[in-house]
Formats: C-alpha cells, sequence, structure tokens
C-alpha cells in the first residue's frame, strides 16, 4: 500500500509526486508510458507570469507564489538531475510589432497592474535597446511589456530532475501502462492497469493531462479537458544573441532559438506539424529578429496542451472518493514550485492552499465558453 | 584509423591543406579518411569534438564548409576543390555577414 499512487508522469505528477516523496510519503507514480500525450515534451520553456490570471485573481496569485518559490525549486532540480536546469530569472518580454499591437497589451499591462500583478510595465524601443544592447531587433519591434520577475528553464532537465528527486526520496516509477479502474478498498484504493497490474494506494492524485477527463471520472469528479495542440520550432545552436526570453520566442542556454507557439484547439488528439503553422511562426520570429533568416532549422514539433472551458488549471477533492485528487493546468512548468511545495503538503495533509481551492471544476458547471490562454 | 576501400580522386581543402578524397563521399569521411578527428571546438569549454554518429542526429561534426558555419560535415557531399575548416565555438551571425 502507497501513501499517494500519482496517475501521470508528466510535469504536473512529477511535481506532485517529488513533493509528496520529499515529505516522507511513499510515492509511485503510474505513467502510461511512451505513447503518453505528454505536454512536458511541448512545454516552451518559460517561467511565466505577466500573461496568467487576467480575470481569475486566485490563479495570478498561484503562479505568483510559484515564481517566488522557482529559484529554490531550481537549484535543488539541478542538483537532483545531474546538471544545471538553466533557470534564468532575466525578466521576461511580450513584443509589439505594431502600434495596435502595443495599444492592445498596454491596456493589458494596466488590467493586470489592476488586478495585482506589480513590476509589470511596457518598454518602448528605446527602453529595449537599453535593455538588451546589441540586440539585432527588428525595425517593426515598437516595444514590448517586460515582467522583471519573468525568466525561463529547459523544460526536459526540469522533469528529469522532478523524478530523479522522486525516485531518491523512495518513490517507485510504474511506466508502461494506462490506468483502467479505481475501486474502494480498506484503508485506500485500489488501481487497475492495462497489463493487468494493480497498485493500491491511501491517496491518489490524478495528474493525466489531456486524459484527465476520464481518469478524473473514475474518482467521481467531472473536469472538462480538451486538447490544444501547439507548434515549436527549434533552430541550431547559435551565440547568444536574445538575452531576455520572449513570448514565443526565446533562446535556450544551449543556444537554440526555439521558437512557438501555436494553440490550436480543434478537438483532435493529432500531434502532427503544419507547414503552414510552422510558416507563421517563423516569420513572425523573423519580424522580431530578422537575423533568425540565416540560420537553419533543426526540428519542428507538436505537442497537446490540456485546456479546461476557462483556460484556467483546476484542483479538487472528490467528495466521493475521500483522499484523491485531481489536478491539471496547461502552464506545468511556472506551477512546478506550488505542485512541488504547498499543492503535495496540501494532498497529504488533506486541505487543499486557498488559491488551489478557488480554482475547483465545479466553476464549469453550464460553461460553453471556451477560452484560451 | 580508417582505410579506404577504394581510391581518392580529387582534393579538398581543409583549414589551408590539400587533402585526398572521392568524390560523393561525404566531407565527414573524407575527413575521417585523412586522419583528422577534431571538426570542431564546443562553445562551453573549447574542447575539440569529431563525428559521433555519422548520419546527421548527433551536431558533433559541424564545420565550416566555404564560409559558412555549422555545417554538418556527415551531410555536405565532397565536391572537388571544396574549402572548409574547424568550426570555432558557437556559429554568429556577424562573422557570417563578414
Amino acid at each position: 500500500m502507497f501513501d499517494v499512487a500519482i496517475i501521470g508522469g508528466g510535469m504536473v505528477g512529477s511535481a506532485i509526486g517529488f513533493g509528496c516523496a520529499e515529505r516522507g510519503a511513499r510515492v509511485a507514480i503510474l505513467d502510461e508510458g511512451d505513447v503518453a500525450l505528454r505536454a512536458a515534451r511541448g512545454n516552451f520553456g518559460l517561467v511565466w507570469s505577466q500573461s496568467k490570471g487576467d480575470g481569475m485573481p486566485a490563479y495570478a496569485a498561484w503562479t505568483r507564489q510559484s515564481v517566488g518559490l522557482w529559484p529554490v525549486l531550481a537549484e535543488r532540480a539541478s542538483v537532483l538531475a545531474g546538471r544545471d536546469v538553466q533557470y534564468r530569472a532575466v525578466g521576461g518580454l511580450t513584443f509589439c510589432l505594431d502600434e495596435g499591437e502595443f495599444a492592445a497589451r498596454s491596456l493589458f499591462v494596466q488590467r493586470m497592474h489592476n488586478q495585482g500583478q506589480e513590476g509589470l510595465r511596457m518598454l518602448d524601443r528605446r527602453e529595449l535597446a537599453e535593455l538588451m544592447p546589441g540586440c539585432p531587433l527588428g525595425p517593426e519591434v515598437l516595444g514590448a511589456s517586460f515582467q522583471p520577475a519573468d525568466g525561463h528553464v529547459d523544460p526536459l532537465t526540469l522533469l528529469r530532475g522532478l523524478q530523479a528527486g522522486m525516485r531518491a526520496a523512495g518513490g517507485t516509477h510504474l511506466p508502461g501502462a494506462a490506468v483502467q479502474a479505481v475501486e474502494p478498498v480498506a484503508g485506500g484504493y485500489r488501481i487497475t492497469r492495462a497489463d493487468g497490474s494493480e497498485v493500491c494506494a491511501t491517496r491518489i492524485v490524478v495528474a493525466a493531462g489531456v486524459k484527465t477527463t476520464p481518469i478524473a471520472a473514475l474518482i467521481g469528479l467531472d473536469v472538462p479537458v480538451r486538447p490544444v495542440r501547439g507548434q515549436n520550432i527549434v533552430t541550431e545552436r547559435l551565440a547568444p544573441i536574445l538575452p531576455l526570453p520572449a513570448s514565443a520566442i526565446r533562446q535556450t542556454g544551449d543556444g537554440t532559438v526555439q521558437i512557438g507557439v501555436t494553440s490550436e484547439d480543434d478537438g483532435s488528439f493529432e500531434t502532427a506539424t503544419t507547414t503552414a503553422a510552422l510558416a507563421r511562426m517563423a516569420a513572425r520570429a523573423l519580424r522580431v529578429l530578422p537575423v533568425l533568416g540565416q540560420a537553419r532549422m533543426v526540428r519542428g514539433w507538436a505537442a497537446l496542451r490540456p485546456m479546461t472551458p476557462d483556460g484556467f488549471p483546476a484542483y479538487a477533492e472528490s467528495p466521493t472518493h475521500p483522499g484523491c485528487f485531481v489536478a491539471t493546468c496547461h502552464s506545468g512548468v511556472t506551477l512546478a514550485a506550488v505542485h512541488a511545495g504547498p499543492l503535495a503538503e496540501a494532498i497529504l495533509t488533506g486541505a487543499l492552499p486557498d488559491h488551489a481551492r478557488d480554482l475547483h471544476p465545479d466553476r464549469f458547471l453550464g460553461m460553453t465558453h471556451v477560452s484560451s490562454h | 584509423m580508417f582505410r579506404r576501400t577504394e581510391p581518392t580522386d580529387c582534393t579538398i581543402v581543409w583549414e589551408g591543406r590539400d587533402l585526398p578524397a572521392r568524390e560523393g563521399e561525404s566531407l565527414a569521411v573524407a575527413l575521417l579518411a585523412a586522419g583528422i578527428t577534431s571538426f570542431r571546438e564546443t562553445p562551453v569549454t573549447g574542447a575539440a569534438r569529431g563525428p559521433l554518429c555519422l548520419m546527421g542526429a548527433c551536431f558533433d561534426c559541424l564545420v565550416e564548409v566555404a564560409g559558412v558555419q555549422n555545417m554538418q560535415a556527415c551531410l555536405v557531399p565532397v565536391t572537388p576543390g571544396l574549402v572548409a575548416g574547424i568550426q570555432h565555438g558557437a556559429r554568429s551571425f556577424e562573422e557570417d555577414a563578414a
């Protein structure tokens, strides 16, 4: 009998599993395996608060709490992964390429400021140039929003660090089979998997990403989640040209330039890239940094991210299955620090943190509005 | 380290030096056959690197070909007179433009 069984071995499940294991719980992560449609493999690697939580103050506050906890997580994850997760809280930008974009972003920044986002401000072209001397910005870049607390990280090394930390604290990783059933047994629950194996645990956390809806139903929770496709481009490694990460374009610590990311909300579980989308992304990146026209694209790929009806995360404990929780979001990297910290703590003690409680999936009842974040 | 099974039929220029090669073979193979194993210097430590996979995946055989940096030597076919050299550090656009 494990103390906690986590269903899902992606960024969310691994962070919660790591947090529970380091608090002394006996943890098993039930991972579908390499066939899983992981959002973690398509994550852009931003640790990002500036665009999060417009109209949902609990999410904005939860995000800011996570960003505040990130430096400590980064240091620990680097040690556990055996190499630097390349967390750099150098500030983050959202570029504006014409007057309309600049005006719209300015209004957004004002709205976020009114909801408690501190430090976020607009920079004009001159201020951008002062912030990034020598950066070969294209002539169309009029300015950007700038949040000094934002930053970026290598998401794959982070995932490796979280899973290594979970194992180092005595946790067990059980890949290779999907979960089919959950039944109450004395002192907890029995989980049956597609390969016929059974895992028993006192508590269960569903962190199943785009498969959250059917798995959450097994513990009596209605959590509507649909897949939203994000396509990515990565270039060859280049000498430093973009010192700050930005929405949809960043230069990684290894020197590659990552260009993202579409938000394709067509309900399909397909993960193929499309030339049209990649071309659109590349065209915008070239307006930001025209010099990238000389760079070679090494790879393009797509991943599916879980999306709720209002685009915000959902956390809940099941009313019918006490000790069973669900956690889903599309910002598994930014929120990794609160997932490994306060959320893991709460799952072990049985009371969700205030911000997470305000993000209960009951709010989706009757909701047909679809929003993309 | 390697022995050719077929004769060379042309010459390429590596770091200013003429090397025998065979038209159509990969630049990486031509260099290895000539005893060259250091193709590039890493951006991080400056350590020497050479080809690992010879099939376009590892990016360890990066060289400069005709003034263009970051070329995968295993994917560049040899042509008579081809000019190539060591890739020093990361690709930079300033040097490309010059």
